[in-house]
């Protein structure tokens, strides 16, 4: 969460939400949470485990590009 | 019973040295979708602002009742805490922040206090040619 909560810090256009998966059973069924931390973004980009701020930033990018 | 103990009270209170600008933390609760969830969530955020010397201001809303607060806040979740600076900067918890993202909450209330993120130049610079929005969920569990 700390590097998504940075970028929305610093882009008007970035949001950052942090669910707590256990508390939130249909949410992480909803998008598939089997392992923690799990990033989703735009319901588009997902990964597991955390990303240096190079990688997420690559992700973050991917996911406002244009529908592959 | 307060859930903080008397050294994360201490840390948090060094940590708090450094706001600068104002903050407010909207918590959305409703008794009939999570009654306890959501008064822990609530006792959390009070005991939380109660170490920042009145600089940080609690707002309690009820996500069933308050339903164009939360709408603008864009809020659908309980317990929600909503991370306010001097504007919404779209930072939000879903759950109780507890564990590490306790201490991700800490992180986010200086965050929108101070306005300056920890990001490389090259990060902030790639960030404001985004053309279109990105909405992050991070899912994370108490550890």
């Amino acid at each position: 969460m700390r590097l998504a909560q940075h970028m929305a810090a610093a882009s008007d256009k970035v949001s950052a939400t942090a669910i707590e998966a256990t508390e939130f059973p249909e949410l992480s069924r909803t998008y598939r949470v089997m392992a923690v931390p799990k990033v989703v973004m735009n319901d588009r980009v997902q990964f597991e485990g955390a990303l240096p701020e190079k990688e997420f930033l690559a992700a973050v990018l991917k996911a406002a590009g244009p529908a592959s | 019973m307060a859930i903080l103990q008397e050294r994360d009270r201490q840390a948090v209170r060094k940590e708090f040295e450094r706001l600068t600008g104002p903050v407010k933390l909207v918590v959305f609760s409703q008794a009939l979708a999570a009654a306890d969830l959501c008064q822990q969530n609530e006792e959390l955020v009070r005991e939380v602002a109660d170490l920042t010397d009145g600089r940080v201001a609690v707002e309690v809303l009820n996500l069933a009742i308050d339903r164009d607060r939360a709408e603008a806040y864009g809020v659908d979740q309980v317990p929600a805490i909503v991370v306010e600076g001097a504007r919404d900067l779209g930072i939000r918890f879903y759950g109780i922040p507890s564990g590490y993202e306790f201490s991700n909450l800490i992180d986010s209330i200086i965050l929108v206090s101070t306005g300056e993120p920890a990001l490389s130049e090259e990060t902030r610079a790639s960030l404001e040619t985004l053309a279109e929005p990105v909405d992050i969920k991070v899912f994370s569990t108490p550890t």
